[in-house]
């Protein structure tokens, strides 16, 4: 396994107040980039990550050895096509690839922050983000795009600057979390602090581990980023290694075994504090609140061509909520298109091969290249 | 591209704003955007036709008329077309309604039922009429309000809506309907081409 201090990060001197209030800077912020930045400097796509994701959106991630989340988009010839854009990728703030979270070391300490790190949001996220256009002397992104927290993330940066992505792709997502999504990440959340490894936050001052905690919520969150009939077709009632029930608790089914070996695997790589911190970003996200609920105003003289997609079996963030973006924009005259594409894999559609995804995401993409003035 | 696409483009001004609803595979948008006006958008129901717009870069909103117009703005367009659509839906009514309400000038086309060899069948056959508008069986066709240009013209009439052009088209040629010529041109038309204005 590589040295996660090895990975390309910025250092951001520039001072960021967060939403809670409290200031940060001097903080790093991780990214990878794909692809090479064309003279005009008008080719540039910024992809958001999702909750687990992070910068290594493509190619071989160094630190897990496992292919980047996005590996069915990004790269040479992909809807993402490496040869024409130059593609960066950062990990949020709040994340555990490098960037500043919680499993940064505090300076005057030397101990991991932890539980100390401030609250953010996905406006905070998105601001440290923007750095890096400075960073690569870029002024205007030619897109912004990714899904499911990624795509509030592309929401909320057209929000907070308008003129600066030339197309807009939220996918899969939603303009203001919902009360189940709410509760889907309460339910994790306290499977990691019910875990008495968890120490109020500071199991790594004691060398502890919540890894029973964070696997429960990886396997509670994993269910809701499949489809029923998805679930139904790949496991059914198939029995694990076995050919009858042994009327006991160990994983008699493929599905359990499955999502054991989901939530074990997701501890080695991910740090619980993380998912506490960025799972609360998600819950506080809710665009249209400073506009007294009108989404609309949220992107009032937007020149920003818009493209949101949404598939037919995510119950996590559905068509409706997708849509209800699309009538925001359209009630304001807003450039947007808007598809609906044919999926039984659920929420996690769009980090698969799902072909209408990909051909209509691809599409849309060189399109919208082809036509810049 | 079909006679009446030519003459639906042929009524829009250059570089207005045009909504198309039911765009279908975006042929008509396609020409638009390329000779007329970049200010083009569409409405689909169908996901693949969607995204056979998309292929064509136009931008297209997949979706359903009857419950997807009511989010658009009033006067939020110059122009609304509705390609021989009207008779598919469920309330023709309040889609026409909608149209007015969003462009300034609505543009509807219609198959009609008046045509002579539509009567002819049920006359003289006494089966439902199956031509080349009006291709469908009528166990699989999605049309659930026929209509004929006489009674498109009734309708307009009574709901005071200003029906400012009406054109006849058959066999590829375009003519004038009139009040005078209404029951002749019902009789010998393929498909009614209305513009209309609140």
């Amino acid at each position: 396994m590589n040295n996660i201090e090895n990975i390309k990060k910025i250092i951001i001197k520039k001072p960021l107040k967060l939403d809670c209030g409290v200031t940060i800077s001097n903080y790093p912020l991780a990214y990878e980039t794909y692809g090479e930045l064309n003279q005009n400097k008008d080719n540039a796509i910024m992809v958001f990550h999702a909750l687990t994701g992070d910068q290594f959106a493509t190619g071989k991630n160094p630190i897990t050895n496992k292919d980047g989340w996005w590996s069915y988009v990004i790269g040479p010839n992909k809807a993402l096509d490496t040869n024409k854009y130059f593609i960066i990728s950062a990990n949020v703030i709040g994340g555990c690839m490098g960037s500043y979270g919680p499993s940064s070391i505090d300076e005057i300490s030397g101990k991991k922050i932890g539980i100390n790190f401030p609250v953010i949001t996905i406006n905070d996220m998105v601001n440290a983000q923007f750095n890096l256009l400075e960073h690569f002397n870029i002024d205007k992104l030619f897109c912004v795009t990714g899904g499911s927290m990624g795509g509030m993330q592309v929401l909320q940066f057209v929000a907070n600057f308008p003129d600066k992505s030339k197309i807009a792709i939220p996918i899969a997502c939603s303009a203001s979390h919902s009360a189940q999504n709410i509760a889907f990440n309460e339910l994790g959340r306290q499977a990691i602090m019910a875990d008495e490894n968890w120490k109020d936050g500071n199991y790594e001052l004691e060398n502890k581990l919540p890894a029973k905690g964070l696997s429960v919520a990886r396997m509670a969150a994993h269910i809701t980023y499949l489809s029923k009939k998805g679930l139904q077709e790949k496991f059914g009632r198939k029995l694990q290694e076995r050919d009858k029930i042994k009327f006991g608790f160990d994983a008699d089914f493929q599905i359990e075994s499955y999502l054991r070996y989901q939530g074990s695997i997701f501890v080695d790589r991910f740090d619980a504090n993380s998912y506490l911190y960025i799972t609360r970003a998600m819950d506080y996200f809710d665009l249209s609140k400073n506009f007294n609920g009108d989404l609309s105003k949220v992107f009032k003289n937007t020149k920003t061509r818009f493209f949101i997609i949404s598939f037919t079996s995510d119950w996590l963030y559905p068509t409706a909520e997708n849509r209800e973006i699309v009538i925001a924009l359209n009630a304001i005259n807003a450039d947007v298109g808007f598809l609906e594409v044919k999926s039984d894999k659920g929420h996690d559609s769009f980090l698969l091969d799902v072909p209408d995804f990909l051909n209509s995401l691809k599409n849309f993409v060189d399109n919208s290249y082809n036509k810049r003035p | 591209m079909k006679e009446e696409f030519k003459i639906i483009a042929n009524s829009i001004q250059r570089d207005k704003s045009i909504l198309d609803v039911g765009c279908g595979d975006g042929e008509l948008m396609k020409f638009i955007y390329e000779n007329i006006s970049k200010k083009i958008r569409g409405l689909e129901l169908s996901k693949d036709n969607v995204q056979k717009c998309i292929q064509k870069g136009l931008t297209v909103i997949e979706g359903n008329a009857e419950m997807d117009l009511q989010q658009f703005p009033s006067n939020s367009f110059d122009y609304v077309i509705l390609s021989q659509t009207l008779q598919a839906f469920l309330n023709p009514e309040k889609v026409i309604s909608d149209l007015l309400r969003i462009g300034k000038t609505s543009i509807v086309t219609i198959p009609n039922f008046g045509f002579w060899k539509v009567r002819f069948s049920l006359l003289f056959k006494g089966t439902m009429p199956v031509t080349k508008t009006l291709p469908n069986q009528w166990y699989n066709t999605p049309n659930l309000h026929m209509c004929s240009i006489k009674d498109f013209v009734n309708f307009c009439n009574k709901r005071k809506i200003n029906l400012f052009k009406s054109l006849a088209l058959t066999n590829n040629k375009v003519s004038s309907i009139n009040k005078f010529n209404l029951n002749f041109k019902n009789l010998t038309s393929e498909l009614g081409i209305f513009l209309l204005e609140k």
